[in-house]
């Protein structure tokens, strides 16, 4: 767990002579408790070693003190950071997260049985349910644990004051990360299934290393692209998109989310008569732009309409449909596709390049899902190169674009605490499904609207 | 006998230091057009302005972790999946939070799948689930079913439905079958292809209706945890990233792998496509989340902080991708300027580590799921 590791650094850099967090002498009662240190200082120093917010610096402090590599002096119970004068020392590498020695119930038993023995009432709750399950659970060795907490709080006896409150402060820190009370995070709980990740499940056997080497012939082969040539792409990329990325930008009327108004959905329906201005300038930006949108690729057909290559919109939606279809309908679909757009005298029938339909025929022998894919890349290629394009440049998109509207701001409201209703939305799992235009002899054969 | 072992290890020790030297070559080759990093291109970027960004909606429901989730294509509907807790009374399991005193009696929460409308906060439906953690879901892109797995190494469809008559769990359908934990899963262009990564070490392509295995792929060196769908106008490969540090592009018609990335210094949480589709983010839990090019072929950007120790469990770009969304496992998300490589902001909010998070279709907002049980919108 390389959190643990970096955690460590910190706090080993935080104890740095020169460089660290001040250290003081803590008086409590009537012990001086040395190499102290307040909570605040320890913000403080947060902040300025890594140059961030006192907020952040706030939550990273405690973040290491629920790790339990710093504790509290005074109030052991809970390892919260307080900014102020609580003092805090740092955990010895002893009892470090980090060594992940398992817990062992045994121990926790020692523990238990010292809190116990030494204050008759210390144990919380949790503590007292937990030890008692254990006295059940371990009835057998309680001598043994009985004789180590006598022994261990023997020798604690022969220590200094100072030594011993350290020392018992240091344990019930380690206690309270690996044995969390109800309801606090457990700061060591991993994903399942996780923990073996070292130990890989995959059989490194002969065949993974071929694989890897065959991978890497073939990758040392591949054509690369300068970095400043992709690089440049994503300046543009965010460029152009800036202005409709609502989380940059903002959106107009106004983000639903914020405003609990939901006009700019309603605006922006899938299917809606009037796009707006900043949507129909999306379409300019890419031909996937274009066809990803239904309003869009509706105009896009009509324009084909008009110059008579309406089939090749069709087709590419026939074999896309094919594609991501389930497997029981793809010799049907297969078939029905090559009725409609392939075969000599076909009624929609689509211009390929004589090579591609060669292949294409061939492979309709052992029809698959992928068995169009050349031809629906020919006829996406055409579409994008030469349709595209025209239809940019066409009055018909000009006009859209003229047409299309952009919406006011919503005025912000006078009383921010009164909240407007939240209008629900219809589940799509209720509407009926919408009938798509199919290439297996679909009504009017997909000309118009879903 | 004992020759024929000593020459199989002898080759065995030979592929692998062949492999080794192979990618040795392939990163000098890689290295020689990287003429330029990005955040000196991007000098002449303006830079963003002040970021304010809240918390708009906290969704309670879930009696336990949030694992995953996911968001309809109507922009306001989210699926969630959590963990199941079960606590018995008469045998103590460590790893399980002790009920308090009061509480003595068998309590089962199931791993429970939601389904919400995030805008309403209002819950539509809610699946019980028979395996503890539920760790992957996804909704489908007709917005009519939902899909889910976990430790019970399957990916599950449920069709939804508001007939208060029929039980969703009687119409679920058992897609995929791994041999390890589900991990990731996400529906293709339709509702009829599911694609799965799992702890196997594998991802895979399933037909739904029948539950037939359309392609497997096979690369990673351990637990797969995450894949995202390109983006792309062919709409042909994904990205996968795992518990081997590498993240792999797969061509989901040959089930080869098209390209590798093994820069990351521990495991991949989350990949993500640049929405353009030329490159791809990853969140790791070395505590970086990393930019990779693929035409480029390499890594170009790092983002990362002294102060950010934890690991990046999730990660996804704003619409126009210039923002950078990561939530971390010490309860934060980072906001991260995509282009400079700066952090933008912190959000603070989750009291336990944010597991997941997904910008919304649109790009208004988007979703953190957390182990403290809750799912928060913001904007």
């Amino acid at each position: 767990m390389p959190h643990l590791r970096k955690m460590e650094r910190v706090v080993v850099s935080m104890q740095d002579p020169d460089q660290g967090v001040k250290m003081r002498s803590q008086r409590l009662l009537v012990t001086v408790i040395p190499h102290a240190v307040t909570g605040g200082d320890v913000v403080q120093w947060l902040t300025q070693k890594f140059c961030i917010s006192e907020e952040e610096a706030r939550h990273l402090g405690a973040v290491l003190v629920q790790h339990g590599y710093i504790y509290p002096l005074r109030d052991p119970r809970s390892l919260v950071l307080r900014p102020d004068e609580t003092p805090y020392r740092f955990q010895t590498p002893y009892f470090w997260t980090s060594t992940l020695w398992p817990a062992a119930e045994l121990d926790y038993a020692i523990y238990l049985a010292k809190k116990n023995i030494r204050k008759q009432g210390t144990l919380v709750d949790y503590e007292k349910e937990c030890y008692d399950r254990l006295h059940t659970k371990i009835n057998h060795a309680w001598d043994l644990v009985l004789m180590q907490a006598r022994e261990q709080l023997r020798a604690a006896k022969q220590r200094r004051k100072g030594d011993r409150l350290v020392i018992a402060c240091q344990e019930q820190t380690y206690w309270l990360v690996n044995r969390p009370p109800p309801g606090a995070p457990s700061v060591l709980e991993q994903s399942p299934g996780r923990g073996s990740c070292a130990a890989s499940r995959v059989h490194m056997r002969g065949d993974f290393y071929k694989q890897e080497i065959e991978y890497c012939r073939r990758a040392l082969g591949r054509t690369r692209v300068k970095s400043s040539v992709c690089l440049e792409a994503y300046l543009s990329f965010c460029g152009q998109r800036g202005p409709h990325d609502p989380l940059v930008s903002g959106c107009l009327p106004s983000n639903p989310w914020i405003s609990d108004d939901d006009a700019y959905w309603v605006m922006n329906a899938p299917t809606v008569v009037a796009p707006t201005k900043l949507r129909v300038e999306r379409w300019g930006f890419s031909f996937r732009e274009l066809l990803e949108d239904p309003v869009g690729r509706a105009h896009f057909m009509d324009f084909l309409g008009k110059e008579f290559s309406g089939e090749n919109l069709s087709f590419w939606e026939a074999c896309e449909e094919l594609r991501y279809g389930a497997q029981a309908q793809v010799p049907t679909l297969v078939d029905a596709v090559y009725q409609q757009f392939l075969a000599p005298g076909a009624a929609r029938w689509v211009n390929i390049d004589s090579r591609t339909m060669e292949r294409t025929l061939e492979g309709l022998r052992q029809p698959h899902r992928y068995v169009l894919d050349d031809a629906q890349l020919h006829i996406y290629m055409l579409m994008k190169k030469d349709s595209y394009p025209r239809f940019l440049k066409s009055d018909m998109y000009k006009g859209l674009l003229a047409e299309a509207g952009i919406p006011l701001e919503t005025k912000k409201r006078v009383f921010p605490f009164s909240r407007r209703p939240r209008h629900s939305s219809p589940s799509p799992a209720l509407l009926p499904t919408p009938v798509e235009p199919t290439a297996a002899g679909g009504p009017g054969g997909g000309d118009g609207v879903a | 006998m004992a020759t024929e072992a000593l020459h199989e290890n002898e080759t065995l020790a030979s592929l692998k230091s062949e492999a080794e030297s192979l990618k040795g070559k392939l990163e000098e080759e890689r290295a020689k057009l990287h003429d330029v990093e990005l955040h000196q291109v991007a000098e002449r970027v303006e830079a963003l302005g002040q970021f304010v960004m809240k918390t708009r909606r906290t969704l309670k429901g879930h009696g336990n972790k949030v694992l995953c989730m996911d968001w309809c294509k109507d922009k306001r509907r989210i699926v969630s999946s959590s963990q199941e807790c079960k606590v018995e009374i008469l045998r103590l399991h460590w790893d399980i939070q002790p009920l308090p005193h009061s509480l003595r009696f068998f309590s089962w929460k199931d791993g429970k799948v939601i389904v919400w409308d995030s805008f309403t906060t209002n819950k539509e439906h809610a699946v019980t689930m028979p395996c503890t953690w539920v760790m992957a879901c996804a909704y489908a892109p007709s917005g009519c079913a939902i899909a889910c797995g976990g430790l019970d190494n399957k990916c599950s469809v449920y069709p939804l439905t508001f007939d208060k008559n029929e039980n969703m769990a009687a119409k679920k359908k058992s897609v995929a079958m791994h041999t390890n934990y589900l991990s990731a899963c996400s529906f293709t262009n339709s509702d009829m292809q599911i694609l799965t990564a799992s702890g196997d070490g594998t991802c895979a392509l399933w037909d739904v209706e029948s539950g037939q295995l359309l392609q497997s792929f096979h690369g990673h060196g351990a637990d797969v945890l995450c894949l995202d769908l390109a983006p792309s106008e062919t709409g042909n490969t994904f990205v996968s990233g795992g518990c081997d540090k590498k993240a792999m592009v797969w061509d989901m018609r040959s089930g080869q792998c098209v390209q590798a990335f093994e820069t990351h210094e521990s495991d991949i949480n989350s990949v993500r496509y640049y929405p353009s589709g030329d490159a791809f983010a990853s969140g790791s839990d070395d505590a970086t989340c990393r930019l990779y090019d693929l035409r480029a072929d390499r890594e170009v950007a790092i983002y990362s902080k002294e102060s950010i120790i934890f690991g990046a469990s999730s990660v996804d770009f704003s619409l126009s991708g210039r923002l950078l969304f990561a939530g971390y496992n010490d309860y934060t998300i980072n906001v991260w300027d995509v282009l400079k490589g700066s952090r933008v902001s912190i959000l603070f909010g989750h009291e336990n580590r944010v597991s997941t998070l997904r910008v919304s279709p649109d790009g208004t907002a988007f979703c953190s799921g957390s182990w403290d049980h809750t799912l928060r919108v913001w904007a």
